[in-house]
C-alpha cells in the first residue's frame, strides 16, 4: 500500500508543479495569441495545440530524443550540470508541461479574446499603463478562464499515461505516477490493487469536472455586459 | 484664441476614411463637434485621446502631446474620456470604480476630491453597487464621475447621452450643464443631437468628410449662412442671455443680451440675473420696414440686415440680421424679400414669434 500512496504523492505533486508551470508560461503566451495581428500568431497556435492531436508516444519520442544525451536540449541540460532529464522527475514536469500546453492555452485564450478592448481603452484613459491595465482590467475579467485552465491542466497531467512511460519509465518514487502504477497491477494480474487506484481516479475526476462546470455556470449566470 | 487652449493639426488614415483637421479650441467652456454619423467626430476624438494613431501636433494648455517623432501615450495625457456606452468595469463596485483613475492621479495634480465628485453627480446611494444593478443613466453619470476623478486638463465626451432613453437623457443634462459651469477646463463634446447642441456648446466644430467646415462660438456659426445647418428646417441662433426682471402678472421675464431685451415666458426657478440660453429659430422671425406696435408680436426689435442668402429650391431666403452684437436669422420667403426690397446695410424691424429657452 505504501508505493500506492508514494504513486498518489508523486503524481500529485508532478501534476501541481506542471499546472503552476503551465498557467506562467501560457498566461503571457495567451496573451499575446488573443492581441496580436503578427503573421506568427497563426502558426504559433497551431504549434501549440499539436499535443491535442499527436499520438503521446509521438511527442514522447521526440521529447526522449530532443532531452537524451545525443539531443540539443540533453547537451545543454548536461553543460549545465543537470545531468540528462529523460527518466527523472524533471524529464516528466517538462513532458507534461508541452502535453498539456493546449489545455492551458486555450482556455486563456477565449477569455482574453473575451476581455472588450473597450474597457482596456477606459483604463488607459484612467492614467493605466500597459502593464497595470493587464493586472487590474484583463485578469480579473479573464478569471474564469485561468480557473478553467489550471482544472484542465491539473487533470489532463494526472491523466497522462503514454508520454509519462516514454520520457519517465516507471522508476518508484521518482518517475511512477498512478496512471503507470495502475498499468503495472493490471499486467500482474493484482485487479484488486488496480481497482483501488482505478476507481480512486474515476471519483476524482468527476469531482473535478463538476466543480468546473458548477464554478463555470455560476460564473457564466453572472455574467455581465461591458 | 490663446495659447492655453487645445490647438491641433492632425491627420489620421484608417481604410479609406482620412481625418484632416486643424483646431484651435478655446481654454474653458465645451466645445461641441457637430456634423452627420461618419464625418468623423468620434475619430476625432480617439486621436486627441491617443486611442487611434494620427501624425500632426497636439498641444493642450501649451503642454505638449504629441508633434513628430514625440507622442504621449494614452495613459500619460491628462485627459478623461466619456464614452458612449458607460463602460464600467464589471468586476468592481461603482466605489472601486470610481476610485480606479483618482489612485493612479498623482497626489499633486489632484483636484478633484471623490466627495466632490460623489455629490455632483448624486451617486451617494450607489456606491456599494455593482455596475449591473445600475440604470443606463446612473452609469453613465458613474463613468462621467469617476473620469472627472482623474482631474482632467482636457475632458473628451463621445456621445454620453446617445444610448440613454429620453427619460436617462433628461436626467444626465442638467449634471452636464453644472458640469459646464463649475470645471474650469475645456470639455470637446461629441454629437449629433442639436438639442445638446443647443443647451451645451460654447464652441461649435462643424465636422463633414473628415474636415473641419466652420468653427467659432456657437452663436457664430449658428448665423453663418455658407453652411449647410443654415438650410436646415429647425436652423436659428442660440443667444446667450441674462434674467433681468419678472413680471409676475404676466408669467413674463425680460431677457438681456448683448444688443437688447426679449420677453419670454417666465423660467422655473430661474432668480434674476441667472443666465440664460434663448433659441430663436429662423421661421419664428419675421421683419418690418417700420416700426408697428400695434400688433399681437411683442417682441420687437430694430436690427441690421447683414447678408442674404436665397434658395431657388425652395423659395425661401435666409436673412442674417445683427442686433448690436448678437446675429439673428429670419427664414422669409423670397418672394417677400423682393417686394421689400431687402438689401445688406438696411435698418428693419424684426418681429420674433417666439423665443425658447433652452437653458
Amino acid at each position: 500500500m505504501n508505493e500506492h500512496w508514494q504513486a498518489i504523492w508523486l503524481t500529485l505533486k508532478l501534476a501541481g508543479t506542471t499546472t503552476a508551470l503551465l498557467l506562467l508560461i501560457a498566461t503571457p503566451l495567451a496573451w499575446w495569441l488573443a492581441r496580436s495581428r503578427h503573421w506568427l500568431s497563426q502558426p504559433i497556435a497551431a504549434i501549440v495545440a499539436m499535443p491535442l492531436v499527436l499520438p503521446p508516444t509521438v511527442l514522447g519520442f521526440y521529447l526522449l530524443l530532443l532531452l537524451g544525451p545525443d539531443g540539443p536540449i540533453g547537451a545543454l541540460t548536461k553543460s549545465l550540470g543537470l545531468g540528462y532529464l529523460p527518466f527523472t522527475f524533471g524529464g516528466l514536469v517538462l513532458a507534461s508541461v508541452v502535453y498539456s500546453l493546449p489545455f492551458a492555452v486555450q482556455p486563456l485564450q477565449n477569455a482574453f479574446n473575451a476581455v472588450p478592448e473597450r474597457m482596456l481603452e477606459v483604463a488607459a484613459t484612467l492614467r493605466a499603463s500597459p502593464w497595470d491595465r493587464f493586472i487590474s482590467v484583463a485578469l480579473p475579467l479573464a478569471r474564469p478562464g485561468f480557473l478553467t485552465a489550471a482544472v484542465l491542466a491539473f487533470a489532463h497531467t494526472v491523466g497522462e499515461f503514454g508520454v509519462v512511460l516514454m520520457i519517465g519509465g516507471n522508476i518508484p518514487g521518482e518517475t511512477r505516477v498512478l496512471s503507470v502504477a495502475i498499468y503495472d497491477q493490471v499486467e500482474t494480474l493484482q485487479y484488486a490493487n488496480a481497482h483501488w487506484l482505478s476507481a480512486g481516479l474515476v471519483g476524482f475526476s468527476f469531482v473535478v469536472l463538476l466543480s468546473l462546470y458548477l464554478i463555470n455556470g455560476r460564473a457564466n449566470s453572472s455574467a455581465v455586459r461591458p | 484664441m490663446s495659447e492655453q487652449g487645445v490647438r491641433a493639426q492632425l491627420q489620421s488614415q484608417r481604410g479609406e476614411f482620412s481625418l484632416a483637421v486643424t483646431l484651435d479650441l478655446p481654454a474653458r467652456g465645451i466645445t461641441v463637434l457637430f456634423g452627420p454619423s461618419g464625418c468623423g467626430k468620434t475619430t476625432l476624438l480617439r486621436c486627441l485621446a491617443g486611442l487611434q494613431a494620427a501624425t500632426g501636433e497636439l498641444h493642450v494648455h501649451g503642454e505638449r502631446w504629441q508633434s513628430s517623432g514625440h507622442q504621449l501615450a494614452v495613459h500619460q495625457r491628462p485627459l478623461a474620456y466619456v464614452f458612449q456606452e458607460a463602460s464600467l468595469f464589471p468586476h468592481l463596485s461603482v466605489h472601486h470604480n470610481l476610485m480606479y483613475g483618482y489612485r493612479r492621479t498623482p497626489e499633486e495634480q489632484r483636484r478633484v476630491q471623490p466627495a466632490q465628485a460623489i455629490q455632483w453627480l448624486g451617486l451617494d446611494h450607489l456606491l456599494e453597487r455593482k455596475p449591473q444593478q445600475l440604470s443606463g443613466g446612473e452609469r453613465q453619470r458613474v463613468a462621467i464621475a469617476r473620469a472627472l476623478l482623474t482631474s482632467p486638463r482636457l475632458l473628451l465626451m463621445d456621445e454620453p447621452l446617445s444610448a440613454l432613453d429620453q427619460t436617462s437623457k433628461r436626467e444626465i443634462l442638467p449634471y452636464l450643464q453644472k458640469l459646464h459651469d463649475e470645471l474650469a477646463i475645456p470639455v470637446v463634446y461629441v454629437t449629433h443631437s442639436v438639442d445638446e447642441m443647443a443647451r451645451l456648446a460654447d464652441y461649435l466644430v462643424l465636422m463633414e468628410h473628415g474636415r473641419v467646415v466652420a468653427q467659432g462660438t456657437l452663436t457664430q456659426v449658428l448665423a453663418r449662412l455658407d453652411l449647410n445647418l443654415s438650410r436646415d428646417e429647425d436652423s436659428g441662433v442660440i443667444i446667450p442671455a441674462w434674467i433681468r426682471e419678472h413680471d409676475t402678472r404676466w408669467q413674463l421675464s425680460r431677457a438681456e443680451f448683448e444688443g437688447g431685451s426679449l420677453w419670454v415666458r417666465s423660467p422655473a426657478d430661474t432668480p434674476v440675473s441667472s443666465q440664460i440660453r434663448l433659441r430663436v429659430l429662423a421661421r419664428d422671425v419675421s421683419i418690418a420696414l417700420a416700426h408697428h406696435p400695434d400688433q399681437s408680436i411683442q417682441n420687437l426689435l430694430p436690427a441690421t440686415i447683414d447678408e442674404l442668402a436665397g434658395d431657388p429650391d425652395s423659395g425661401m431666403t435666409m436673412v442674417r440680421l445683427q442686433l448690436a452684437q448678437t446675429p439673428l436669422l429670419a427664414r422669409l420667403t423670397s418672394r417677400a424679400v423682393d417686394r421689400l426690397g431687402l438689401l445688406p446695410g438696411q435698418s428693419v424691424w424684426v418681429q420674433i414669434k417666439a423665443v425658447a429657452i433652452v437653458e
